[in-house]
C-alpha cells in the first residue's frame, strides 16, 4: 500500500505534486492525447475521410472534365425543307464546319426547337433571296447561332467581306471554369470539414454524456476545444495539398500568388470556420439538431458565396450582404491569390471579414457552450 | 476544522443540501457523512435524488443551498484539486467507441498529475486481453469495468460510482464487487448508489436510504435490518432468514412503483 499523503496541505506540497505533470513525456500530455483522439476518431470513420479528401477531388475531376476547353462549341441548327431556297441554304451552311445542320419538315422543326435540339431554326423563304430565322433572343447560344448562320448564308450567296480579318488563338490558364472552381471547392471544403468535423464530434460527445464525464476530470476545457482546432490544422494541410495539388497537376490551375499567403488564408479560414463549428455545436444535444443548424448556416453560403458560379450573378442589392459572408471572403481571397497573385494588402478586407467571423463566433460559442 | 491527516475525518460531509429543478425538488435538506476508508451506499427509489446528490458531490452540479465538503475541501475554492482526487463513474456515459481500451485509459491518464500506470489499471480491471480492442466491441461488463478503470487511473482517494452494476450479469457484477473491495482495502473511500440490496449488504459498511430528497434511514446494513419489526412484515413468502435489507427498503419507501 502506498504511503502517499491523501492530498497536499501546503503550497509547497501542491507544487511538488505538479512537478511530475510538467516533466511528462510529450506523448503523454493531455493536449497531445486529446489531439490524437481527434485524429483517431476521424481516421476510423471511413465516411468522413471520403467526404473530406476523396469527394472534392472527384467533384473537381468531374466538373473539370465536363467543362474542359474543347475549342469552339459546335452550333446545332435546323433547316426546314421543302421550299425552293432550301437546297442552297443547306449547301451554304454545311460548308461552315462549326455548324451542325439537321433538316426537318415543318412540324418536326418546331419540336426540335422547342426541345432544345437546335438553337435556331432556318426557314428558307419562298423567294430565292430571302431567309427567316426562328430562335429565342434570350439565349446567348441562339443569338450566336443567328450570327454564324447568317454569315454562312450571306457568304454562300456571294457576299464578300470588306475587311480581311485574321485570328490568333490563345488559351489563358486562369480564365477557365476549372480555375474558377478549384478555389471555390477549396473554400467549401474548408467550411464543410470545420463545421461538420467539430459540430458532429462535439454534439456526439455531449449526447453520450462524454463531455460531462470529461468535466469530472481535471481536463482543461480550453485544451479540449483547442484539440479540435489543432487536428483541423493538421488535416487542413492534407486537404489543401490534395485539392490544390490535384488542380495544379491535372488541370494546370495556376498558383500565381505566394504559397505562404495561400496557406495563411487557409489557416485563417479553418480557424474561423472552426469558431463557427463550435458555435453550431455549442448548445445542441442531439446530432439531428446540430445537422439542422449546420445546414441552415452552410446552405446560404453554398448558394451565395460563389463556389460553383460567380456571386456576381446575384442582384446588386444583395451584394453587400454576400460580401460579408465568411465563405465569400474566403473564396474571393483564394481566387485573388491563386489566379491573380494578389498581395496580402490587397486581401486585407477579406481577411478582416474572415477574422471577425472567427473571433465573434468563437467567443459566442464559449459563452453559450453547454458542457454537460 | 479537521486536518487532512486525521483518518477519522469524514471523506464526505453534506449538510442541508437542496437542489430544485424547474418543476421538482430533487434534493430537499439532505445530510450525509462518509468516513475515510468506508464503502458507503446510497439507496433509494428512482427519482429519490441519489444521482443529483452524487453529482453535486462530484462538482458537476451546483446546489441551491447547503454545504458539501469533499476530502476536507470545497468545490467553490478547490475545484482543480478535487478533480485530481476523485474518481468518478457516471450512470450513462458512453466512452468513444472508436478508441481502444488502451487509448481511452491513456487519454484519461493524461488529465491527471499523479496518474497511475495504464498497464497496471488494465490488469486490475482484468481487461488485458481487450487492451487493443475498440470500446465498441466490448461487452456490457467489460465496458463497465473500463468505466471504473477510467475512474481509477487518476489514482483517486475517493471513488463515486453511480449504479455501477446495473444491467450486468452475475459474473460481471461479482468482478466489479471484487474491484471495489480491493480499492477499499487500500484504505480509500467509496460512495456508490445501487438498486440491488444484496449488493449493498455485501459491499457497504454503511448505507443511507434516500427518499423524496432526504435521508430517511442511515446505518450499517445489519443495524438497519435489525431495526425492522419482523412482525410487521407481510407474511406470504416463507422465509429462511429473518429480514433482509430489501425488507428495510420496502418497508421504508413503500411498495408502490414509481416512475423515474
Amino acid at each position: 500500500m502506498s504511503e502517499r499523503i491523501p492530498f497536499p496541505i501546503t503550497d509547497e506540497m501542491a507544487r511538488a505534486e505538479m512537478k511530475p505533470f510538467r516533466r511528462r513525456p510529450f506523448m503523454k500530455r493531455s493536449m497531445v492525447q486529446l489531439t490524437l483522439v481527434r485524429f483517431r476518431e476521424f481516421i476510423r470513420e471511413p465516411e468522413a475521410v471520403f467526404w473530406t479528401f476523396v469527394f472534392p477531388i472527384l467533384l473537381a475531376a468531374g466538373l473539370g472534365i465536363a467543362f474542359r476547353q474543347r475549342g469552339p462549341d459546335k452550333v446545332q441548327v435546323g433547316v426546314v425543307t421543302g421550299t425552293p431556297a432550301s437546297a442552297a441554304v443547306i449547301q451554304s451552311l454545311t460548308r461552315d464546319s462549326t455548324l451542325v445542320v439537321s433538316t426537318y419538315d415543318d412540324s418536326a422543326a418546331a419540336l426540335a426547337l422547342r426541345t432544345g435540339k437546335v438553337a435556331l431554326l432556318v426557314v428558307p423563304g419562298s423567294a430565292k433571296d430571302s431567309v427567316h430565322y426562328v430562335y429565342d433572343r434570350g439565349r446567348s447560344e441562339a443569338v450566336n447561332a443567328r450570327l454564324m448562320v447568317d454569315r454562312a448564308v450571306q457568304t454562300g450567296a456571294g457576299r464578300v467581306d470588306a475587311v480581311r480579318a485574321t485570328d490568333t488563338y490563345v488559351t489563358e490558364a486562369g480564365s477557365r471554369y476549372i480555375d474558377f472552381l478549384i478555389p471555390g471547392l477549396l473554400g467549401m471544403n474548408l467550411m464543410g470539414s470545420s463545421i461538420w468535423g467539430l459540430g458532429f464530434s462535439i454534439v456526439t460527445a455531449r449526447s453520450k454524456k462524454l463531455l460531462k464525464r470529461f468535466m469530472a476530470t481535471p481536463m482543461s476545457r480550453a485544451q479540449y476545444l483547442l484539440s479540435y482546432l489543432c487536428s483541423r490544422l493538421v488535416f487542413l494541410i492534407l486537404e489543401v495539398v490534395t485539392l490544390v495539388g490535384f488542380g495544379h497537376w491535372a488541370f494546370g490551375v495556376p498558383l500565381r500568388g505566394s504559397l505562404a499567403l495561400l496557406f495563411l488564408i487557409c489557416v485563417l479560414a479553418a480557424v474561423s470556420f472552426g469558431g463557427l463549428g463550435l458555435l453550431t455545436a455549442s448548445r445542441a444535444r442531439t446530432t439531428e439538431a446540430v445537422s439542422g443548424i449546420m445546414n441552415f448556416i452552410m446552405l446560404p453560403m453554398w448558394i451565395f458565396s460563389g463556389v460553383f458560379f460567380s456571386s456576381a450573378n446575384f442582384p446588386r442589392m444583395v451584394q453587400p450582404f454576400i460580401k460579408l459572408l465568411p465563405l465569400t471572403a474566403v473564396n474571393d481571397a483564394l481566387r485573388a491569390n491563386m489566379l491573380e497573385g494578389a498581395s496580402f494588402a490587397a486581401l486585407s478586407s477579406q481577411m478582416l471579414v474572415i477574422l471577425v467571423w472567427g473571433v465573434v463566433s468563437f467567443f459566442a460559442a464559449l459563452k453559450l457552450f453547454r458542457w454537460r | 476544522m479537521v486536518t487532512p491527516f486525521d483518518n477519522s475525518a469524514p471523506a464526505l460531509r453534506v449538510r442541508g443540501l437542496r437542489k430544485a429543478y424547474d418543476d421538482v425538488i430533487a434534493v430537499d435538506g439532505l445530510d450525509l457523512q462518509v468516513q475515510t476508508g468506508e464503502c458507503f451506499g446510497l439507496l433509494g427509489p428512482n427519482g429519490a435524488g441519489k444521482t443529483t446528490t452524487i453529482e453535486i458531490c462530484e462538482g458537476l452540479l451546483a446546489a441551491d443551498s447547503g454545504s458539501v465538503e469533499v476530502l476536507g475541501r470545497r468545490w467553490e475554492s478547490d475545484a482543480r484539486d478535487l478533480r485530481e482526487l476523485l474518481g468518478i463513474q457516471l450512470q450513462d456515459t458512453q466512452l468513444s467507441e472508436k478508441l481502444t481500451v488502451d487509448e481511452t485509459l491513456t487519454l484519461f491518464q493524461s488529465f491527471y498529475r499523479e496518474a497511475r500506470d495504464v498497464e497496471e489499471v488494465i490488469n486490475q480491471v482484468e481487461l488485458e486481453e481487450k487492451r487493443n480492442s475498440r470500446v465498441g466491441a466490448l461487452s456490457g461488463g467489460q465496458k463497465q469495468r473500463l468505466a471504473v478503470a477510467c475512474a481509477l487511473v487518476g489514482n483517486p482517494q475517493l471513488l463515486f460510482l453511480d449504479e455501477p452494476t446495473t444491467g450486468l450479469d452475475p459474473v460481471a457484477r461479482r468482478q466489479l464487487w471484487d474491484l471495489i473491495s480491493k480499492f477499499q482495502a487500500e484504505g480509500k473511500t467509496i460512495v456508490l448508489t445501487t438498486h440491488y440490496m444484496e449488493e449493498a449488504e455485501r459491499l457497504c459498511d454503511r448505507v443511507a436510504i434516500v427518499d423524496h430528497g432526504h435521508v430517511i434511514a442511515m446505518g450499517t446494513p445489519r443495524d438497519l435490518i435489525d431495526s425492522v419489526d419482523v412482525s410487521r412484515l407481510p407474511p406470504p413468502e416463507p422465509r429462511t432468514t429473518s429480514a433482509t435489507l430489501e425488507d428495510v427498503f420496502v418497508s421504508l419507501t413503500g411498495r408502490t412503483l414509481r416512475d423515474e
